[in-house]
């Protein structure tokens, strides 16, 4: 009940001795908060057109860097991860400069998923058939391709089995007669299953029929082809050396491990291995972007103006409205910059608020989207950040007029007009 | 500059506590005059020359269009007069820039409306603090403070209250709470029974006996003499010139 001296107030340095009159900032948000929570139904129809602005912004950004990398998905799922190693035609020596490790040699390397190696047996004539022959009026004996592979060939090219197994490592060790067919060849000669152990007839030596292959992603030959382990084929072929090697990498890994195979493969003569690698991806996917993002971009932009206006708008009719509270506020010891800053800092929170209900709208577009094509919603981690302060920008832009009419307005007129 | 304000302050409290003759007044106006340059001209005040003391009860009485409010809006600094002087306390308000007098009523001036002037989406309790809010102390100091002033005014149960669930006496009594607050030492209040019943009127009236009688100066503007009489003194003003209608009237 006692009232404290005056005297209190008057130790400031101002001229008149005392306490300047300031809006400190925390107390400047809360007002400027219940200022717009006072009335959240207009809030929310003020920064309708500032959430649809942020959110197409969001969204654009979003579906076209989600939609770019998919498409660069697709294409790495083929070729941007492969890579083939060959011998360079120089000469003399080429035929032999991949070793036959080369499998373990790549596999080693971080960022490749696989390796195999492959060579064309040379066919002299060899005909292939298979056991046993019921059909006198079929044809029985075919030529093929023969083919021999280290076994993580399979993976590298991406082989998915009809029935059976992929050789291994042991068999190929212990040069065992076993093949895996293509589709293609297994129908030639009268295979659908091996859970018999069918055997095939290569020239004079007899083969036990461990896989056929459904399908390959690479190496397309493969499903016309008769497949024997490598060993065998050195053992029973006398096979020089591998024509190719075939790679798989990790996404981006290409042209990094493009770089390393021939030192990797040819440690004394690099220069005699030849590397295909696709081309950077990045490229690709930087091109399609800048293509879908301009229209909708500008879309945006026009969506966020709208917005600005609606948030100006409605500012300038709450201070029309707050004539009084204007009045009041002046009374109270507010100085003209301290109402402009809280009609500002109101439009700012305004656009704030509008920045992140539009960015998680439009991300929920993006992911939205994503979920139906199947795809993996892609979004630059800057975006959700940067969305509300763009928010926040355009309400203190939009704010600016309206704070300056309130920040004129005479402390008398405003108390007389306003009750 | 500064020493010499705070020899006045000294003087004032001095003032304050054994009031003499000599005393000097806190608000004087001298030939003080305000044209409203419209066309024609209006002259709003003419030639007033009042003074008015620390802890004076004083009733400025008018018919509307008098310029009792002309006259309360330059006691306030909320507008400027057009010639004459007046002095806040021995300060000449005409050399303070607008800040300068912002500051002026924030930290001296108490001011109780007619309309009251509540936010009508804030408490009670956010409404007077609202009444400290440009001075920049502390939520937590501040908060404290408002809750004394609604003490003192009576109003502390309805504390989380929004303003349209009050009555008017109550809501007078809120505001006058937020003038309260920041110990002004001077309250202007503009008709502050104006839109009460007789009831409240009594009991807004008793407040400010009261608050005068704790030493603040209290300065209403009413057209009903039965608040007038209230006061220990009553200026009358009629087409802006003031005269003295009783001094001393009571106590």
């Amino acid at each position: 009940m006692k009232f404290r001296s005056r005297t209190r107030r008057r130790g400031g340095n101002s001229q008149l001795a005392h306490k300047q009159t300031k809006l400190k900032f925390v107390d400047l948000i809360l007002e400027a908060s219940s200022g717009v929570l006072s009335r959240p139904g207009r809030a929310v129809l003020t920064i309708l057109g500032t959430i649809l602005g942020i959110g197409a912004l969001v969204a654009t950004l979003g579906i076209s860097k989600t939609a770019g990398n998919q498409i660069v998905g697709r294409f790495d799922a083929l070729a941007a991860t492969e890579i083939v190693a060959t011998p360079r035609a120089v000469g003399r020596l080429s035929v032999n400069a991949i070793p036959w490790n080369a499998q373990d040699q790549l596999e080693r390397l971080n960022g490749v998923v696989a390796a195999g190696t492959l060579a064309d047996i040379a066919v002299k004539g060899t005909l292939i058939r298979a056991v046993p022959v019921n059909d006198p009026l079929g044809q029985s004996q075919f030529q093929m391709p023969i083919k021999a592979a280290s076994p993580g060939l399979f993976r590298a090219t991406r082989s998915r089995l009809g029935s059976g197994r992929f050789f291994d490592v042991g068999h190929s060790d212990r040069a065992e007669r076993v093949v895996v067919i293509g589709r293609s060849a297994a129908r030639k000669l009268n295979l659908a299953r091996v859970d018999q152990l069918p055997a095939i007839f290569v020239g004079d030596q007899l083969y036990t029929v461990i896989g056929i292959l459904d399908s390959v992603a690479r190496q397309p030959d493969l499903m016309s082809s008769i497949i024997i382990p490598e060993g065998t084929a050195r053992k029973e072929f006398r096979l020089p050396g591998p024509s190719l090697v075939e790679i798989e990498t990790e996404i981006g890994a290409t042209g990094l491990i493009a770089s390393q195979i021939p030192l990797a493969l040819s440690p004394n003569d690099p220069s005699t291995i030849k590397v295909a690698a696709p081309p950077e991806p990045k490229l690709v996917k930087d091109g399609i972007q800048s293509d879908l993002n301009s229209l909708f971009l500008v879309l945006g932009a026009v969506s966020l103006l709208v917005g600005a206006i609606g948030i100006a708008n409605v500012t300038l009719v709450s201070v029309l409205e707050r004539t009084g509270e204007i009045g009041l506020r002046r009374a109270l010891g507010a100085g003209r910059r301290h109402i402009a800053s809280q009609f500002l800092a109101e439009s700012t929170v305004l656009g704030l608020i509008g920045g992140v209900l539009g960015a998680s709208f439009g991300l929920l577009v993006v992911v939205g989207i994503a979920l139906t094509r199947k795809w993996t919603a892609v979004i630059d981690p800057k975006i959700p950040l940067l969305a509300p302060l763009l928010g926040a920008v355009v309400g203190l832009v939009a704010g600016l007029y309206p704070a300056l009419r309130a920040a004129r307005l005479e402390p008398v007129e405003a108390l007389r007009s306003g009750t | 500059m500064a020493t010499s304000h705070e020899e006045r302050s000294d003087g004032l409290n001095l003032d304050r506590a054994e009031p003499s003759q000599e005393r000097r007044a806190l608000l004087e106006l001298i030939a003080l005059s305000k044209v409203f340059p419209t066309t024609p001209p209006v002259n709003a005040l003419s030639d007033v020359n009042v003074r008015i003391f620390a802890g004076e009860y004083v009733a400025i009485e008018g018919q509307s269009g008098s310029g009792k409010s002309t006259l309360l809006n330059v006691l306030g600094c909320l507008d400027r007069h057009t010639s004459g002087t007046y002095l806040f306390d021995g300060i000449d308000t005409s050399e303070l820039t607008d800040s300068e007098r912002a500051e002026l009523r924030g930290n001296r001036i108490g001011f109780v409306f007619q309309a009251f002037h509540l936010l009508a989406h804030r408490s009670v309790l956010e409404n007077v603090m609202l009444g400290e809010l440009y001075l920049a102390n502390p939520r937590s100091e501040r908060k404290k403070e408002a809750l004394e002033c609604l003490d003192q005014v009576g109003m502390n149960h309805r504390t989380s209250f929004l303003p349209t669930r009050l009555s008017g006496g109550e809501r007078q009594r809120v505001a006058i709470a937020r003038a309260l607050m920041g110990d002004p030492g001077v309250l202007l209040c503009d008709e502050p029974t104006g839109n009460l019943d007789t009831k409240n009127t009594e009991m807004v009236l008793d407040l400010l006996d009261a608050l005068v009688a704790r030493g603040i100066t209290v300065l209403v503007i009413t057209h009903e003499s039965s608040v007038s009489k209230r006061a220990q003194r009553r200026l009358r003003i009629v087409d802006g010139f003031v005269s003295e209608s009783s001094v001393e009237a009571s106590i």
